[in-house]
């Protein structure tokens, strides 16, 4: 077992240089792209272009050109915005990554704790009203775009029930960071939590109560009956274990992507600066250096969930272990 | 008497109509008997054990009749307590040991979890019980074995811990539903051995379940022949081969190729395909494939008539 989570592991390695190569070489290796106006801006002066040409190395072969760069980002960590005028890139994702992990953690639990609830408690009362009714409750939290939804919120938190006691404890929009003051940032993360995680709820709760659905009809589940087993017992530990498995895979993949980024409408609507928030701040000024930084970062997240989802996987079910 | 059919009939509501998959069922056995079932796909056997263990789940399902486990009425018996006796006195052994464990658990713990839901014991306790019944089935290296998980082990291996598991708790009624049929010939043979060192070891009472009349003639005490959801013929082992008395049976006899002397061209098979549930005839179902057919035999079932060894047939050769 441990050694196939080292071999994961160093897959993980390989498969996230590919990704730095590829994404340098779209970056910069695009024919008839001068690399260095680009990471300049609009309207640089000459002076600053050959800054960025003798900074980054555009003089040099390509390798070694990829070499500079990852040793700005990785090593050195200098890499520097010439459109923010001297903005240190990478201590700005750094600092992004903790709203975005608190963010997109926090949902993660409420929708990985409520769609288990859901999906079971349909399977256990599949064809009844219960189950039809948390279907449909469901679809709509998959059907309602969380832009949307996100202002929604906030015109009922924020203005037009913010002075009742319903919503009167809710602060106002912004990151406060665990660190300083854990009761603020518990606060004022709730209802970006709950806005985040409606659409996954529904989804994995449908996905989850059809896979158990579809395990109940397995013969090892006529066997653990004929054991006398309780039904609850049945469900739970039969049923629901094994259904976990293709759980488990899409989590991964859906926890990896927003982390690495695909939870920007969330932040923009609540005003949390997290690394969707940069990338779209850096999209819009054309920052060469910061998109390539977050880009970086995001495919690394989503290749890093998928690893550990892998580990997961292979705590989950016995069949994956190799011998 | 451990146990009593009565009258057993079992219909499911479909699109297409009601079906009666079985009608009309009477059976007993008695304490360290091995009752074997035999007939087609499709004949009923399946159901009618599954009834006697109460795992008809299907809300379509409608059972009518009686089955009396020690004087114990099963039929509408509610779920609650149905599980107690399930596991416990009534245990059953499936027909695929490939689908039949939970793949995600190891093979001790799935023997842990019967025993901790039927006996006041210790989870070390129940462990070293599985270890021992492990060991009783003949799965060698008990205490490794416990570790492993259903797809580490072969399909023999696999069906020797569903038996372990079936023996649990020392049952009374031991149900097997076609327990060799997924295996192959050399590892059937040390199954069939299994199961019968454990009878007599434990004097439980055994309804086996196949397909396969060479495994019947080997094993069985009494045996029942179903076709088209009734029994057609029930009577003796011996009696059954010596003396079959129903068409139905003679056929199955006959298909099945001979030890010694040359070997035929073709093996000898009942002509027709059994009928379907949904359009039964109105008089014998077997009429139309049958080769001594009277005109009368369409005009009612005949019932299950003969003491000790009784048929379902009007022939006077069947009476």
């Amino acid at each position: 077992m441990i050694f196939a989570i080292l071999q994961r592991i160093g897959q993980m390695v390989f498969v996230m240089a590919g990704i730095s190569m590829l994404v340098f070489l779209i970056f910069f290796g695009t024919p008839g792209v001068d690399p260095a106006a680009r990471i300049a801006g609009r309207n640089a002066s000459p002076e600053v272009l050959e800054a960025v040409r003798i900074s980054f190395g555009f003089d040099q072969p390509f390798y070694v050109q990829y070499l500079t760069m990852m040793k700005k980002i990785f090593i050195t960590g200098d890499l520097t915005s010439f459109v923010n005028r001297g903005w240190k890139v990478v201590p700005a994702v750094l600092d992004t990554i903790p709203v975005t992990l608190s963010l997109v953690i926090g949902a993660a639990v409420l929708w990985v704790v409520f769609s288990i609830i859901i999906g079971v408690l349909a399977a256990a009362y599949r064809d009844t009203w219960i189950d039809k009714l948390l279907m449909i409750l469901g679809l709509i939290g998959i059907s309602m775009p969380v832009y949307w939804l996100g202002e929604v919120m906030n015109l009922i938190t924020q203005s037009r029930f913010h002075d009742t006691w319903m919503f009167s404890w809710v602060p106002p929009l912004g990151y406060k960071p665990f660190s300083e003051d854990p009761k603020g940032w518990f606060l004022t993360l709730i209802i970006p939590w709950f806005t985040l995680s409606i659409l996954y709820i529904g989804l994995y709760g449908r996905i989850l109560r059809a896979s158990i659905t579809e395990a109940l009809q397995e013969d090892y589940i006529r066997t653990a009956r004929a054991k006398g087993l309780s039904e609850t017992r049945i469900l739970l530990r039969h049923a629901l274990r094994t259904s976990l498995i293709s759980f488990v895979t899409l989590f991964g993949l859906d926890f990896g992507a927003l982390v690495g980024g695909s939870a920007l409408l969330t932040e923009v609507v609540f005003g949390l600066q997290g690394v969707g928030k940069l990338t779209f701040d850096a999209l819009q000024n054309l920052d060469l250096p910061v998109i390539m930084t977050t880009v970086l970062y995001a495919s690394f997240f989503v290749v890093l969930a998928n690893a550990i989802v892998d580990v997961v996987y292979i705590l989950l079910d016995p069949r994956v272990r190799t011998q | 008497m451990i146990l009593q059919v009565r009258d057993l009939a079992i219909s499911f509501r479909t699109e297409r109509g009601i079906v009666r998959v079985l009608d009309g069922v009477n059976f007993d056995v008695d304490q360290g008997e091995l009752l074997g079932i035999v007939g087609e796909s499709g004949s009923g056997k399946t159901v009618t054990v599954l009834a006697v263990m109460g795992l008809i789940t299907d809300p379509n399902a409608i059972i009518e009749g009686s089955i009396k486990y020690k004087g114990l009425e099963l039929v509408g018996m509610k779920q609650r307590e149905m599980r107690h006796l399930r596991g416990s006195q009534i245990a059953m052994i499936f027909q695929d040991p490939m689908t039949a464990l939970t793949p995600v658990y190891t093979i001790g713990w799935q023997i842990a979890e019967q025993i901790l839901t039927h006996q006041k014991v210790s989870r070390k306790q129940a462990w070293f019980q599985a270890i021992d019944l492990l060991e009783e089935v003949g799965i060698p290296k008990p205490s490794e074995a416990v570790h492993r998980y259903p797809h580490q082990l072969s399909g023999g291996m696999r069906q020797r811990a569903v038996i372990a598991m079936a023996l649990t708790c020392n049952p009374t009624l031991l149900v097997a539903d076609e327990p060799t049929t997924a295996l192959d010939v050399t590892v059937q043979a040390q199954i069939l051995d299994l199961l019968r060192n454990l009878q007599n070891k434990h004097g439980s009472s055994i309804i086996f379940i196949t397909h396969d009349l060479g495994v019947m003639a080997e094993l069985a005490d009494r045996v029942m022949v179903m076709y088209a959801g009734r029994i057609v013929e029930r009577a003796d082992k011996t009696a059954l081969f010596a003396d079959p008395r129903h068409p139905y049976t003679l056929a199955l006899l006959d298909s099945i190729p001979p030890l010694d002397g040359p070997r035929p061209d073709r093996l000898r098979s009942i002509a027709g395909s059994p009928p379907s549930l949904l359009i039964l005839p109105k008089g014998c179902a077997f009429a139309p494939r049958c080769p001594q057919r009277l005109s009368i035999c369409d005009d009612a079932k005949p019932p299950l008539i003969g003491g000790a060894h009784a048929a379902a047939c009007i022939l006077p050769s069947a009476q």
